[in-house]
């Protein structure tokens, strides 16, 4: 099996848009790497990069420890899940499945064979004489699933190819993804920018912006200890609240100018910026002194109850801030909300957005 | 829907009937001309249901070696016409399907130049470059040839631009899928471009089939032999006014014989007709 | 977004060889004998054909100047004018009507389409079998209700007989326009227009025609260019430009000066002159396509 390595990958549109800014990534074999950023950061790129679509400015793609930079998309054995699934609007199913193994000369047999596993495995065997445009929107994306499954490649590559589905089907077909992935152990690139996807489907997950990878992980390893603001900003729903202050020998002062107690925090001359999740506050019962906590005044802007939970917006020294708290909010619209954030729940960014460790 | 009353669709069902007549007088008159005898025709009125001289006028047009255009047969000059009008649709499809697949699906220096250098030939008919275009076919020798009668009129700025944005119209994705799936550009051409011009290339060929067997400047200058004429030059060559001896029966065979072809061409394709043209002149 | 960019396939010879018949194609036949015009139009050759020599504008001031050129060109217009008005009239009524009918709309159409497979040429002969004072059926009619009516002598009437030929022809054509661009007309609002109490004629007038317009537009270019180029048949086939210089349009008229006179210059000078006003109906033609992408 193949394991793919990304060294100093760069990309250069024209000469003047860098797409992709040196990029180093080091897939396992079998393992599933997810590529998260918003939109335009270059993870479509990058993808199509490894795929063989579009040129390699600068270093070098390795799969299966070769290096494959100038071979063609076909030459190195990798499949590919468009968004849009591109299935051949005049071939049935089965001859869309069939087309990739055609071309590489294949017996007829052994084609018959290998597609019709495919379309057992994704229950599309009663769909291999229609055409595209008889098929249900997730029925073409297992279609577009079975064309890359078919060529049993090294390398399985997805771009955002859940995007076109509706909220339901795309939570059924992120499972789907997930079991045959682990099923086949192909090792596998899977670009979105949603990051509920991101974060439920990667073994590995690379979080991008603007060209450059900001952060390399295990999912949860970068949800607990996100590397910069910008990571904090982007995992997480809704996201890590964010609150800038600088320090003097009183305590911390926030952006409007209010006080609060520094509760032991040492923070940068430079200023910082200190995160919390919504769900790592508590509420004060009232205004007693809570051992361990940074405690923030909140002007409540608005509650949005959604059932087993409600997020309460407002502002903190000038900063939007949410907190979630479970069941119906204890406050109103208008209202002021004492919140704790517990020593241990807090993240501490410097003034470039980088994370500061705990002492 | 609106309800329009009985009345006024009853009188939109005269108005198109009479339309009809009109459309179709002038071509069933021929008809039953060409089945009358010579005097019959000399004796206006004519009458307005065909004669019974089908079999002897039209045995006699086709098999009877007539001698009316110099002595060439109509099945010559159907077979010319035939010729050229199915060369230059299948020529000019070709044609026009590669270079749009040039301009579309590759980048190489020069490739706007030469677009615009095929859509300025939109404003260069052969009508007004009538003279030196003359010149430079018998220059090359190609008077009286099936292929001066042809190849020059293979190159089309509209069917190259009819190609052009539909090919634009395939997602990008579609190209990537077929090169993951090792497909080149001649697969790709002909496993998935090809296939899915179908219904353009239908519609294109009915209408430059059309195009083809109506040429009436090109075959007129292109032509001095009358064995290598079309049957619609040769048709203005049979009739003449001013001679008494014009065997008018036989013009109007001819006539018909001219015509027929592509009616039949137009009603039998005319589903993908119709949706082409409409499209093609968008 | 990536996909505004085309994907494209990295050869760099094959695309030449895949233009190259249309290139060599457009060189020898349009751009080598277009210069030539351009270039015979500022020379002007002795009697005897020895020697050219350049005479710059002359050609064309000659031609300009030339009253049987003036004559041409009116004759050009008048006959482009009402072979457009009477062919697109007609096949807007008939389009109308059949997008008013719910049985036998597809017969109809059927047996509308018929003349748009017809050379415009043999569609003139066509009316001149009915209407040539010899043997023509319509045209006895006509003389015996007393009116002399005699196409290949009086200019008036060569004229009609021409531009009747040339529209009975186009009327197909803009039929299937009409018909589909009526069926682009969104039905809603038309019940809306009903509803409002708009009358069916009212409605024609003030919803149904103004959304024609693109349609309306463009048939009118494309008829004119029809009529100022496709029509040589028609007019060589059955007037010869005659009687007189009754019926001699711009087009036929470079032909029997450059084939038949043998003038060369005032030939050239005159495709030139031709070439201007196609550039000038193209671009009319494409600020209209331009215009109608705007709207969707
Ligand atoms: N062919 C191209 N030429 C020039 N610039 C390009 C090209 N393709 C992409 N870019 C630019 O490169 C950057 C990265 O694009 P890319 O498609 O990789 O983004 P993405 O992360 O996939 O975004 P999305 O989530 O919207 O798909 C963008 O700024 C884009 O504008
Ligand atoms: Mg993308």
């Amino acid at each position: 099996m193949a394991n793919v390595e990304l060294t100093n990958v760069r990309k250069v549109y024209g000469n003047s848009v860098e797409a992709v800014k040196g990029v180093n990534i080091a897939i396992e074999d079998g393992a599933l790497c997810v590529l998260v950023g918003p939109s335009g950061c270059g993870k479509s790129t990058l993808l199509r990069m490894i795929a063989g679509l579009e040129s390699i400015t600068d270093g070098t793609v390795k799969i299966e420890n070769a290096v494959v930079n100038n071979l063609g998309p076909a030459e190195r054995d990798i499949a590919m899940v468009f968004q849009n699934y591109a299935l051949y609007p005049h071939m049935k199913v089965y001859d869309n499945m069939a087309y990739g193994l055609r071309n590489r000369g294949m017996p007829k047999d052994q084609i018959d064979k290998r597609v019709r596993e495919a379309a057992q495995t994704l229950e599309l065997t009663h769909l291999l004489e229609r055409r595209p445009k008889e098929l249900s929107g997730g029925q073409r994306q297992r279609v577009a699933m079975g064309r890359a499954i078919v060529r049993n490649p090294k390398v399985f590559l997805f771009d955002e190819p859940l995007s076109n589905l509706d909220a339901k089907l795309r939570g059924q077909m992120r499972v789907e993804i997930k079991n045959l992935q682990r099923q086949l152990g192909v090792t596998s690139v899977y670009v979105t920018h949603d990051q509920l996807e991101a974060m439920t489907l990667a073994d590995t997950l690379v979080v991008m912006n603007s060209g450059s990878v900001e952060q390399i992980g295990a999912p949860l390893d970068i949800y607990e200890k996100p590397a910069s603001t910008f990571v904090a900003s982007f995992i997480g729903a809704p996201p890590m609240n964010l609150v800038h202050v600088t320090a003097d020998n009183t305590g911390l002062i926030l952006k409007d100018g209010t006080h609060i107690g520094a509760e032991g925090l040492t923070v940068p001359t430079t200023g910082a910026v200190i995160g919390f999740r919504p769900e790592d506050l508590e509420v004060a019962a009232g205004h007693e002194k809570h051992i361990g906590g940074l405690q923030l005044d909140l002007k409540v802007l608005g509650v949005e109850p959604v059932g087993a939970e409600s997020y309460v917006y407002g502002v903190v020294g000038g900063e939007r801030v949410v907190v979630r708290v479970a069941g119906r909010s204890p406050s109103q619209t208008g209202d002021h909300l004492r919140v704790i954030i517990p020593k241990e729940k807090l993240h501490l960014f410097g003034a470039d957005g980088k994370r500061i460790p705990p002492a | 829907m609106i309800q329009n009353n009985p009345i006024g669709r009853f009188i939109a069902h005269i108005i198109l009937i009479i339309g009809i007549m009109i459309v179709a007088f002038p071509i069933y008159y021929t008809f039953v001309a060409s089945t009358q005898s010579l005097q019959e025709i000399m004796r206006p009125p004519l009458s307005l249901l065909p004669g019974n001289h089908f079999w002897e006028n039209y045995s006699a047009a086709l098999f009877g070696g007539v001698g009316r255009i110099g002595g060439v047969g109509v099945d010559r000059l159907l077979f010319n016409t035939i010729v050229m009008a199915l060369a230059i649709a299948v020529g000019k499809i070709a044609i026009s399907i590669l270079s749009a697949y040039a301009i579309v699906f590759f980048r190489f220096p020069g490739r706007m130049i030469f677009f615009w250098l095929i859509f300025i030939t939109l404003m260069l008919p052969v009508e007004v470059r009538i003279l030196p275009t003359y010149k430079v076919m018998v220059d090359l020798g190609l008077i009286d040839t099936y292929t001066g009668l042809t190849l020059p009129l293979m190159a089309s700025a509209t069917a190259t631009l009819l190609f052009r944005q539909f090919f634009m119209t395939i997602p990008g994705e579609l190209v990537e899928a077929a090169r993951v799936d090792g497909a080149g550009p001649w697969r790709f051409f002909k496993d998935i471009l090809l296939p899915l011009s179908k219904t353009n290339i239908a519609a294109l060929f009915v209408i430059l089939f059309i195009y083809g067997w109506t040429q009436y400047l090109w075959p007129l200058l292109m032509t001095n032999r009358n064995d290598m004429t079309t049957i619609v030059i040769g048709l203005r060559k049979m009739i003449s006014f001013a001679d008494a001896d014009t065997e008018w029966h036989l013009v109007m065979v001819t006539c018909i014989l001219a015509i027929v072809p592509p009616i039949l061409v137009v009603m039998l394709m005319q589903r993908w007709f119709v949706r082409g043209l409409v499209e093609t002149e968008k | 977004m990536a996909s505004s960019t085309r994907v494209t396939f990295p050869n760099k010879l094959l695309p030449y060889l895949l233009l190259a018949p249309q290139l060599a194609i457009t060189a020898i036949f349009f751009y080598w004998p277009a210069s030539q015009a351009i270039y015979q139009s500022v020379l002007r050759e002795d009697p005897f054909g020895l020697s050219t020599q350049f005479v710059g504008l002359d050609n064309f001031r000659r031609v300009i100047s030339d009253p049987n050129y003036v004559n041409s060109l009116q004759v050009t217009v008048i006959f482009s004018v009402a072979t457009a008005l009477i062919a697109m009239a007609l096949a807007l009524l008939l389009a109308v009507m059949a997008d008013k009918v719910i049985r036998g709309k597809g017969i109809y159409r059927t047996l509308l389409i018929w003349p748009y497979a017809v050379a415009p040429a043999i569609a003139g002969m066509l009316w001149l079998f009915l209407f040539n004072p010899s043997m023509g059926t319509l045209a006895y009619l006509v003389r015996s209700a007393g009116y002399n009516w005699d196409p290949l002598l009086n200019g008036d009437q060569a004229m009609v007989l021409v531009v009747s030929a040339a529209a009975w022809k186009q009327i197909s054509y803009n039929f299937l326009f009409f018909v589909a661009g009526l069926q682009s007309i969104p039905k809603s609002l038309i019940e809306a227009a009903a509803i409002d109490g708009a009358g069916e004629t009212k409605r024609f007038w003030t919803i149904i025609f103004p959304l024609l317009a693109p349609t309306t537009f463009f048939l009118l270019v494309v008829n004119t260019v029809y009529a100022f180029f496709d029509t040589f048949g028609i007019i060589h086939a059955v007037t010869g430009g005659g009687p007189g210089k009754a019926t001699e349009t711009l087009v036929y008229k470079v032909y029997n000066d450059g084939f038949v006179n043998l003038i060369l210059g005032d030939s050239a000078a005159q495709s030139v002159i031709l070439m201007i006003i196609v550039i000038g109906l193209t671009a009319i033609q494409f600020r209209y396509v331009e215009r109608k992408v705007h709207y969707g």
